[in-house]
């Protein structure tokens, strides 16, 4: 089992859509909110993954796919 | 012995052992250094201090660090008065803090230093990090003096000559194919599978520490005293948050009088996203994907953005974006009023001077530092149109046709 911790940041056309217990549901992920900010026109949601490894990276694949953006949590790692 | 005494959740002041992590576990905010700072009071004056090493090693008690440093040589960098910039600029008591003067040619050697020391001490053999340019010559040199060994990761878009500055020092260099996410993707899951010393990860909570340094010097160079405007870069905005805290912990421990410092944040136009918030009147810095020859400062995600924000608005400070035309104009002028090379970041910070000043937001009274944070000769390939000699042939008379008769 692997765990990561991720930022998605949501469009607002995406808002309404059940993205992150979809996430769950399809690729057997567990998914911990941590913290949050969501309103009707924009949301950010700080969340741990656990799972195995290839359904993790494939759920990150998907979700973005969906128009998520997805970061680490640490921010960007490569600095100048 | 140092005055640290844990690491505390930046969010929600959860404290922690001093450890190489960097994420709260609760609520996976960054964490830093806290010090127990009535003790620190106690041992520190201002003659002491200055009566340190000539480096930023003579603020050791005010760094996290217990062994012996790793140093090589940096800091205690000049604090000019830019007489003629401030001039152009319509500033009368302009200062230029040049850190292209530190061993590596920028301010990355502040934190690099603290954090290599800390990973030492820690007992890690090896250290990481993912840089174009600066972050990744100042790693691969403090690895080499500490006698670590070095992973240095950079995207693959990466011009080879870029990284001449870090080859040197013999890191291990590791390519990635792949966009520049991806790196970060991929350094963010590197960071958790080995045992190193990730510089920016695992050990930033100590990488940052290294920067307060700037805010320290800044003001005993400028006689014991805060200054009334700071404009300085920002990419991950640490460097930006570290100099307020500086400021702010020399007048906590009564060295300099209580700050009335104004923050102000400069960015790339073609990245940033603190900047973006600041003028939004958000709390919240939306990612973006970064557009720009400003490569140094050229971060979408900014690890400490937000409380780079909080600064710029708590100290009633600003936040300016400059496109990439007017850093290279910035870089110009800099250079040919105050005889300082900065990188584009410096060009920067000069092009936001110029509006914050013509549009009286930094008055012409007012004491103004602005940070110049990295040496231009590392990126000197977008200045290339620059160079347009007079070709003469070898006489006198050659010369003065091409160039008319020198006064």
């Amino acid at each position: 089992m692997a765990k990561t911790q991720v930022m998605f940041t949501f469009p607002q056309e995406l808002i309404r859509e059940p993205i992150i217990y979809s996430l769950g549901q399809q690729f057997k992920i567990v998914t911990n909110i941590r913290r949050a900010d969501v309103t009707e026109n924009k949301g950010w949601v700080i969340l741990e993954l656990e799972g195995e490894e290839k359904d993790i990276e494939q759920g990150i694949a998907w979700v973005t796919s969906k128009g998520v953006r997805v970061d680490p949590v640490v921010g960007d790692v490569v600095e100048g | 012995m140092s005055f640290a005494r844990a690491l505390r959740c930046r969010k929600c002041g959860q404290e922690y052992p001093l450890q190489p992590v960097n994420l709260c576990d609760f609520c996976l905010s960054p964490l830093e250094v806290s010090y127990d700072y009535k003790a620190m009071a106690r041992v520190l004056s201002r003659e002491k201090l200055a009566g340190g090493p000539l480096s930023m090693w003579r603020y050791r008690d005010m760094l996290p660090v217990e062994g012996k440093e790793v140093d090589i040589g940096t800091g205690l960098t000049p604090l000019v008065k830019a007489d003629n910039l401030g001039r152009e600029l319509g500033l009368d008591r302009l200062y230029i803090k040049n850190d292209c003067l530190n061993p590596t040619y920028s301010f990355k050697d502040r934190a690099v230093s603290v954090a290599v020391s800390k990973a030492r001490e820690f007992g890690f053999e090896t250290v990481a990090c993912a840089s174009t340019g600066n972050l990744a010559a100042s790693v691969a040199a403090h690895a080499a003096k500490a006698n670590m060994g070095a992973y240095v990761f950079v995207p693959s878009n990466v011009e080879v000559g870029k990284l001449v500055g870090t080859a040197i020092y013999n890191p291990v260099l590791i390519k990635v194919d792949g966009s520049y996410d991806d790196v970060n993707r991929l350094c963010a899951e590197v960071a958790r599978r080995y045992n190193w010393g990730f510089i920016n990860i695992n050990l930033r909570p100590y990488y940052a520490e290294g920067s307060k340094t700037l805010g320290y010097e800044v003001a005993e160079q400028l006689g014991w005293r805060a200054p009334d405007c700071v404009v300085a870069p920002a990419a991950s905005g640490l460097l930006f948050t570290r100099i307020w805290k500086g400021l702010d912990e020399l007048a906590m421990l009564g060295l300099i009088e209580p700050i009335n410092t104004h923050m102000y944040i400069a960015q790339a136009a073609g990245s940033s996203p603190i900047v973006n918030a600041f003028n939004a009147g958000s709390v919240h810095i939306h990612p973006v994907t970064p557009d720009t020859i400003v490569k140094s400062i050229a971060i979408g995600n900014p690890a400490d953005g937000y409380y780079a924000l909080m600064v710029a608005r708590q100290s009633g400070g600003g936040a300016c974006a400059v496109d990439d035309g007017e850093a290279i104009a910035g870089m110009q002028l800099l250079a040919q009023t105050e005889g300082i090379f900065a990188e584009a970041a410096g060009g920067v910070v000069v092009g936001a001077l110029r509006k914050l000043a013509a549009s009286g937001v930094i008055k012409r009274s007012e004491l103004t530092v602005a940070s110049i944070t990295g040496a231009g000769p590392r990126t000197q390939e977008i200045l290339a149109d620059i160079v347009r000699p007079f070709s003469v042939q070898p006489t006198l008379k050659s010369v003065e046709e091409s160039i008319g008769t020198p006064v």
